[in-house]
């Protein structure tokens, strides 16, 4: 099994990697297949997401997928980063090798548990919006 | 701390490369390399055939076979070659099944052996055998009584690993062995890791099978060896020509039977000096790690170990991703992290000593080997700080430890013991 360049530069310089203290929204996920665990923060000013850190308990592609998925909603509303996929996230780093595949997953949904934390708080969830949140109900089950 | 690692980082562009990973496999010692190509380059005949070329093989096997019986203290005709460690296993738990299916059908070996013995149990339960999967204590040390008190009347082998390749704990394969003759019953023990690192008489440890392997001691990978105790019976695995006194058809490997038998000689003539040579090496890497990095348990019996062998558990951090820091600083070692294996299981061996799959998930082996010096030793000691501290960073549980939100499995100063047992309970 061998990464592509790109997961490895994600890996070895990640990108957003930390906390941002005042988070508006913040997700954290577990990996029921491995156990790993990633926690996303954000910053949202006027539906639009000006920071966003992570950070990540788990291997390689893990770290490489949170670094990229951050890199991807940074300057994006809200509604743009909700449509957000693992595929995207894993297209952007020229791939994952398919046992790999599920920690793109994780990306995604810290990704989405932060944006329900915040639609939630802010009193902005509609029903299509709550569609789009299945994904965290599938792999928690 | 992270300029430091830069610097490293960057360093290790123009440094030899250091493999610490001999337990998964060693590049073939230069003398062996020799017999083994002069072997491919003069001796090309089948041992089966009737003329001069045929007659130079079949003497150059038994040459290597009887080397390789008298350096084991065994018998030439005990010694069967096969294609490595893996067919070994198979061959002593299912020709064993097959040969006694009429006396009864339970098996009994333990929760850490190795895939090879683990998968073939597994077969064989499919078949209707009846497997008894031994527990082990924290140390992953079986116990001879717990052998004794799984016999049962149907009982027809059992198999027990000589040392363990992934913590490197050596079994009390001897008391084992002298619980299964006092029941009459053959004894297998797969040698795979503990041949040439340390010493292996078979008929000393009371055992009537034996599993080798080449490529863990400096011979080439594709070749393995049975040892069988003369008068068991055991059905054949391979089934073909008359080769191996009929026992285990196809062309025999001449030139690797031949390296085999180099191997095993340099091995067991520098056995003690290179063992006491590695074991220094070892707790120097152990004391070493454990000091520098706080939160860090070693896996694994602190005395009854491979020489070679070094295995610890970071806390708060994931294996896979160590081990890409490390190759990217020049060092090749391994991790029994679920998501190193292709099966995105936490290692059956640390889960086996009782250790929470969080701790697993942080585990490192280090394996030495006969190239390992104290240089190397010296500069993973000098970088591993910086590879936990700099994941640790990144790490959720980590600030959730430090803010108070999660405890500890480990204690700040290390040790054996893992000390909530339970881990985090997250998920
Ligand atoms: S997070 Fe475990 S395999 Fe990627």
């Amino acid at each position: 099994m061998e990464y592509s360049k790109k997961v490895l530069d994600h890996f070895m310089n990640p990108r957003n990697m930390g906390e941002i203290e005042d988070a508006t929204a913040t997700g954290t996920v577990g990996n029921p297949i491995c156990g790993d665990i990633m926690k996303m923060y954000l910053k949202i000013e006027d539906n639009v997401i000006v920071d966003a850190k992570f950070k990540t308990f788990g291997c390689g592609s893990a770290i490489a997928t949170s670094s990229m998925a951050t890199e991807l909603i940074i300057g994006k509303t809200t509604d743009e980063a909700l449509v957000l996929t693992n595929r995207a996230v894993a297209d952007a780093l020229d791939g994952l090798p398919p046992v790999k595949m599920h920690c793109s997953v994780l990306a995604e949904q810290a990704v989405k548990k932060a944006l329900y934390d915040y639609y939630q708080r802010e009193g902005l969830m509609t029903p299509e919006r709550k569609e789009m949140f299945k994904i965290l109900e599938e792999d928690e089950s | 701390m992270n300029d430091q690692l830069e610097q490293r980082l960057k360093e290790a562009e123009n440094m030899p490369r250091v493999y610490f990973d001999h337990a998964a496999t060693t590049a073939p010692h230069p003398e062996v390399l020799d017999v083994v190509t002069r072997m491919l380059n003069h001796v090309f005949g089948n041992p089966s055939s009737f003329y001069k070329e045929g007659h130079k093989a079949s003497y150059m096997l038994e040459d290597a076979r009887s080397k390789i019986a008298s350096l084991l203290d065994v018998r030439s005709d005990e010694i069967f070659f096969t294609s490595c460690g893996t067919e070994s296993d198979n061959w002593a738990l299912k020709g064993m099944a097959l040969s006694s299916a009429s006396k009864g059908r339970h098996i009994i070996t333990s929760k850490i052996e190795h895939h090879a013995v683990l998968h073939t149990a597994e077969a064989l339960e499919k078949q209707g055998y009846d497997v008894t999967y031994l527990d082990v204590d924290r140390f992953g040390l079986i116990n001879p009584d717990d052998v004794e008190k799984a016999i049962r009347q149907d009982t027809i082998l059992v198999s027990i690993m000589t040392a363990n390749n992934e913590i490197g704990t050596v079994e009390p394969i001897r008391e084992i062995g002298s619980v299964c003759r006092k029941h009459g019953l053959p004894f297998h023990s797969d040698g795979v890791q503990a041949l040439g690192a340390i010493p292996i008489r078979p008929r000393e440890l009371n055992c009537d099978m034996m599993s080798f392997s080449g490529h863990k001691l400096y011979a080439p990978k594709g070749v393995g060896i049975l040892y069988k105790r003369k008068g068991l019976r055991l059905a054949n695995f391979m089934d073909g020509g008359a080769q191996e006194h009929g026992r285990r058809g196809g062309t025999e490997n001449v030139a690797y039977a031949a390296g085999f038998a180099k191997a095993l000689e340099l091995a067991y003539e520098a056995l003690e000096s290179e063992a006491k040579r590695q074991m220094r090496l070892r707790d120097r890497l152990i004391d070493g790690i454990i000091q520098r990095v706080p939160h860090t348990k070693l896996n694994g019996h602190p005395t009854k170990r491979l020489p070679n062998n070094v295995n610890v558990s970071f806390e708060f951090i994931e294996g896979e991703s160590i081990l890409l820091l490390l190759d990217a600083l020049g060092f090749s070692c391994s991790s029994g992290s679920a998501c190193t294996s292709s099966s995105l299981d936490p290692s059956h061996v640390l889960l086996a000593i009782g250790m929470p799959p969080e701790v697993a998930h942080g585990s490192l082996r280090v394996t030495l080997g006969r190239s390992s010096t104290d240089e190397e030793v010296d500069r993973f000691l000098e970088v591993i700080p910086l590879v936990v501290e700099r994941l640790r960073v990144m790490s959720p549980l980590w600030e959730d430890y430090q803010q108070g939100r999660l405890a500890s499995l480990i204690p700040e100063e290390g040790g054996k013991d893992v000390t909530i047992l339970g881990g985090y309970g997250l998920s």
